[in-house]
């Protein structure tokens, strides 16, 4: 049976594309950002997924306003970086996972969440940074499902949507038979804005105290209309949805192996954290 | 900016389905500049490039403006809009000082404050 190891939440920043480019990783700005990743690499090296899925927001690259899934997931056994207009490097492609893609669809369309599936996907800077920055040498020696969530266009899903979708992942996950080793990851966050008179707007109270909640009291969150989390975290910092997500799929009880947090990279406050299932 | 039902965050428009609506040709024309060809084009002629995508003539001011604030009132949406920017080599930083008046030095100075 498959199971899942664990889940990594990080920032994903575009900037984050442009520091690596320069080798700016010991720069005084980017360094405790940087510094967070070595405890995650060693982590990732000791439990060796075979498969990530990886749980972000495109940014208008796979997805337009054309056509705006609340959640889709990608089914193809290859997904491709392109330009996103801003000047960051591309990295090099990614190996996709379809037959488990396919299992998770089955399985989550019949608990009654409706993606949209993907069998050709480009992925963003939300999902190739940070595999980037767990391995910096960008030779993946994982397979890849990208789950895409709407953080974009409102109405957005709810967390507490997003809570059980993540819960349906993790059963999908487990119903598996064969043996993959798989980790989870959410990417976006936490408090930023980049838009309007409040742009530059941060929370740090509110991002420690959601960062917590994922090990304390995982459902926390899902109190809060989309709205709200909005107010608290910005217009942007409600890509924590996709760490909802991500926190959904383990359960109740989790070991918090590493975390950190760090204002600012960009207009963001990072937040970072490893979790692992208990027992 | 006055809070709202419909946006009751000050100082932020949450980008919904009005906003989307009014924003869709100026948010097609930004998503075009994923394309380097698209990017050398409208800045080669930027008239013909905001014609072609059907602006209307808000947008194509707060695009002549280069105004963020302004592009946002027209409909854009954030990460459109930083396409945009990306043509102009501005990062978020120049983005986010242009919004609220201050200097870039002093949006980051803000920023760090965020984190004492």
């Amino acid at each position: 049976m498959a199971k899942i190891l664990g889940a990594i939440t990080t920032s994903h920043v575009p900037a984050i594309g442009g520091a690596i480019a320069k080798g700016l990783q010991n720069d005084p700005y980017w360094k405790p950002f940087f510094d967070g990743f070595p405890p995650v690499r060693e982590w990732l090296a000791r439990v060796k997924p075979d498969v990530i899925v990886l749980v972000y927001n495109d940014h208008g690259l796979n997805f337009f306003l054309d056509k705006m899934p609340t959640f889709a997931i990608g089914a193809a056994d290859q997904y491709r970086n392109a330009d996103e207009g801003w000047g960051i490097p591309t990295v090099p492609p990614f190996r996709g996972d379809s037959a488990l893609s396919w299992h998770l669809i089955e399985s989550l369309v019949a608990e009654d969440f409706d993606l949209t599936t993907c069998q050709e996907m480009v992925v963003d800077h939300a999902f190739t940074l940070p595999m980037a920055l767990c391995w910096p040498d960008m030779k993946w020696p994982v397979r890849t499902i990208p789950v895409c969530v709407n953080t974009v266009q409102g109405p957005l899903p709810s967390a507490a949507r997003c809570y059980r979708l993540g819960q349906a992942i993790g059963r999908a996950i487990a119903s598996w038979p064969d043996d993959e080793r798989v980790v989870v990851m959410g990417t976006g966050g936490l408090s930023h804005q980049l838009d309007g008179e409040r742009a530059g707007f941060i929370n740090k109270d509110f991002d420690l105290k959601f960062m917590d909640s994922m090990v304390s009291e995982p459902a926390w969150a899902t109190k809060y209309s989309t709205t709200e989390l909005v107010e608290l975290s910005g217009t942007q910092g409600v890509e924590l949805l996709n760490w909802v997500v991500a926190r959904g799929t383990l359960p109740e009880k989790v070991h918090k192996r590493h975390a950190n947090y760090h204002i600012p990279i960009s207009n963001t406050a990072s937040g970072l954290m490893v979790l692992e299932p208990q027992g | 900016m006055p809070s709202s039902r419909r946006q009751p965050v000050p100082g932020t428009t949450i980008f919904d389905g009005e906003q989307a609506r009014k924003g869709y040709a100026l948010n097609k024309m930004c998503y075009s500049f994923n394309d380097a060809a698209n990017r050398r084009a409208f800045v080669a002629d930027e008239d013909a490039y905001c014609a072609k995508y059907g602006l209307n003539p808000q947008q194509r001011e707060a695009i002549r403006n280069r105004n963020v604030l302004q592009l946002i009132e027209a409909g854009g949406n954030a990460y459109y809009l930083a396409k945009f920017a990306g043509i102009f080599g501005l990062d978020m930083q120049d983005i986010g000082a242009q919004q609220t008046g201050l200097t870039k030095d002093e949006f980051k100075a803000k920023l760090l404050a965020a984190g004492r």
